[in-house]
């Protein structure tokens, strides 16, 4: 049985009087190790499967089973332990408390996991040391570079051991080369620790670095492929083919 | 771990924005503060005259004329009647189980002795108003019953008035004017001791008749009648202080040739209906302020939820966050429940500072007593409380029903 199961997944957003198809009938299915890309260009309904994914929405009809758990069955209280418990997030924006140090971002999973104040920071320092800023762990996200904040970003992610880690355009505020570290730190999760990590992106330089390249358009799934060679992190991007 | 996490972030989001905050909870506090100042200065008030009440005499009561008559049936015009002398003997002579009554006539008057002259309350009355009003005599004596029939110009007075126009003689036996009348003092009360408005040590005393025939003039004269202001009795024990009254009712009403049908045209008060009527006063006070504090009060809740939702709104994508990591709707609730009651907390804090401090400036200043209770502070405490909690749940349960998807993407 795959990791994510997913059957017929529609999502319907009522706007106004038209109805807005997300979705319209999507089946995947993602192994426990995998990495790989969601591609589409904006409106391909790539951020509704994200957050469908992610447990953060839920699907108009079809099933997700996540781990044998079926999800669209789930109370909202119940959506909240699997957010915390199976799934890692980063965003483009980093969206990291402001006025809070990088530790005390690392724990907030934590504090809602109900784990004790000694071994939260036990773990949370771990995760901070596996994303490279163990002396960084008292800084304010203002004190950090944005490929810091990423990283901060990405150990609060890793910290309660998610099955799933969903990245959605990690990268898209980054300038290339710091891109390209973050974009080599996803592979090290993935290559060492056998991390599941799905990078939600438009830009097709940034799926090439992982093993699998999913194309939505149009709320469909339009191509499924294997990227055998993935682009090795700190490679620089071609020059634009006009 | 994650309760403190809550007020460590509730702290950091209200210092964040300092001046707003300080803002938010100058409602809160100056309606606490009007809650413990008030009611001080409303407890103060009381015991104030409490206390003036009981140090009047035990077993007083006291008889006054009472108001305009309304218009009879019988088509009789509205009459005022005044308490008289005749009034006073009537019950002199007809009332047992007494232990003195004392008849006042009390008007302002110019006292002069030497070149100092003072204004000052000069009551005609009995030999019996040093019992009525529990007075002691401090030096020299008080006048007789013979003093009054023999119209004596004698004076008795007061321990304050004697310090004023007798800085450094001796009282006793200097000669007086009082508006010009010449009277000789023959004795000085002990001090009762001032207690709130009125001080009970400013008065000269002189016997009744002498009053009438030198001082009062016309003015204490109505319809070829003397007539007084207040008529003290004091009850012989507590247990007839019922007694009496009903025997004074039935003097005056037939002094007065008052018909069957006809309302009193006096009015008898206890001790007890004057502590009644004040508690009656005190209660209305109370909730008077009370109303005043609490629209305060309301005043600043709203002004903590608009606060509260503003920062809802601002920090929309915050909340998506930590929805995204695992917060469940009642961690958000909480996390803003625990942000107004700190406001809240904080303004009721301060504003019970500021309540006790103006409470106690009051007093310094010698302007009213006041008195500070314990269930004064805890009352404007716990409402401070309450309104946190109360005004805090909508913009709290808006941020817990946020979807997680649209607050992470919000601007």
């Amino acid at each position: 049985m795959a990791l994510i199961e997913l059957r017929s997944l529609t999502k319907v957003f009522q706007m106004g009087e038209n109805a807005v198809h997300a979705l319209a009938g999507v089946s995947l299915d993602i192994e426990k190790g995998e990495m790989l890309a969601i591609m589409g260009p904006s409106g391909s309904g790539k951020s509704t499967l994200m957050s469908i994914i992610g447990c953060l929405d839920v699907p108009t009809s079809g099933s997700y089973l996540l781990d044998g758990q079926a999800v669209e069955k789930l109370k909202d209280s119940q959506l909240a332990q699997v957010r915390n418990r199976k799934i890692g997030f980063v965003f483009q924006q980093f969206n990291l408390l402001s006025r809070t140090s990088a530790l005390e971002n690392v724990l907030l999973p934590l504090g809602y996991a109900g784990l004790g104040a000694r071994a939260s920071r036990e773990k949370a320092l771990k995760a901070l040391e596996m994303v490279g800023l163990s002396q960084r762990v008292k800084h304010h996200p203002a004190e950090l570079s944005g490929g810091q904040q990423q990283r901060v970003a990405i150990a609060r992610a890793l910290v309660n051991e998610p099955a799933i880690l969903i990245a959605d355009e990690p990268t898209g505020a980054l300038d290339s080369k710091t891109g390209e570290e973050v974009m080599g730190l996803f592979q090290r999760l993935h290559r060492e620790f056998g991390q599941t990590v799905i990078i939600v992106t438009h830009d097709p330089f940034v799926a090439r670095h992982t093993h699998r390249i999913v194309r939505l358009a149009d709320g469909r799934i339009v191509a499924d492929m294997p990227n055998p060679n993935p682009i090795p992190a700190g490679t620089p991007r071609p020059e634009l083919e006009i | 771990m994650l309760l403190t996490q809550n007020i460590l972030t509730a702290l950091r989001s209200l210092m964040a924005n300092k001046l707003r905050s300080a803002l938010t909870i100058l409602g809160i506090v100056i309606g606490v503060a009007a809650v413990v100042a008030l009611m001080a200065i409303g407890n103060g008030a009381t015991s104030d005259i409490t206390s003036q009440i009981q140090s009047a005499g035990t077993n007083l009561l006291s008889i006054q004329s009472g108001r305009m008559q309304r218009p009879q049936a019988g088509g009789a015009p509205p009459s005022f009647s005044p308490l008289t002398l005749k009034d006073y003997q009537a019950l002199q002579a007809g009332l047992s189980d007494v232990a003195g009554i004392a008849p006042v006539y009390a008007t302002n008057a110019t006292v002069v002795f030497q070149a100092d002259s003072y204004s000052v309350s000069v009551t005609g009355t009995s030999e019996d108003y040093l019992k009525v009003f529990s007075y002691e005599l401090d030096k020299g004596r008080f006048f007789t019953a013979s003093d009054r029939q023999s119209v004596k110009q004698v004076a008795v007075l007061g321990a304050t008035t004697a310090g004023e126009l007798f800085p450094n003689a001796e009282p006793v036996g200097q000669s007086i004017k009082i508006n010009d009348v010449r009277f000789t003092v023959i004795g000085v009360l002990k001090a009762k001791g001032s207690s709130g408005f009125s001080d009970p040590d400013d008065i000269v005393l002189i016997p009744l008749e002498t009053g009438y025939l030198k001082l009062f003039g016309a003015n204490a004269i109505r319809n070829g009648q003397k007539t007084l202001n207040t008529i003290a009795v004091s009850a012989a024990s507590p247990d007839v202080v019922d007694s009496i009254k009903t025997q004074i009712n039935f003097i005056l009403r037939r002094q007065h040739k008052l018909s069957a049908e006809a309302e009193n045209d006096f009015r008898v008060q206890s001790q007890s209906d004057m502590l009644e009527t004040l508690s009656t006063v005190t209660t209305t006070l109370t909730t008077f302020l009370g109303a005043i504090a609490a629209i305060s009060l309301l005043v600043g809740g709203i002004g903590i939820m608009n606060i509260t939702l503003v920062s809802v709104s601002e920090r929309t994508r915050e909340i998506g966050l930590r929805k995204a990591v695992g917060a469940r709707k009642d961690h958000i609730l909480i996390q803003f429940l625990i942000e107004t009651m700190t406001l809240s907390l904080l303004g009721g804090l301060l504003g019970i500072g500021l309540g006790v401090g103006i409470a106690q400036t009051v007093s310094a200043l010698g302007l009213i007593n006041s008195l500070v209770t314990a269930s004064s502070i805890l009352l404007a405490f716990t409402f401070s409380l309450a309104i946190g909690l109360f005004f805090g749940l909508y913009p709290a349960w808006r941020a817990a029903n946020l979807h997680p998807m649209e607050a992470l993407r919000s601007e």
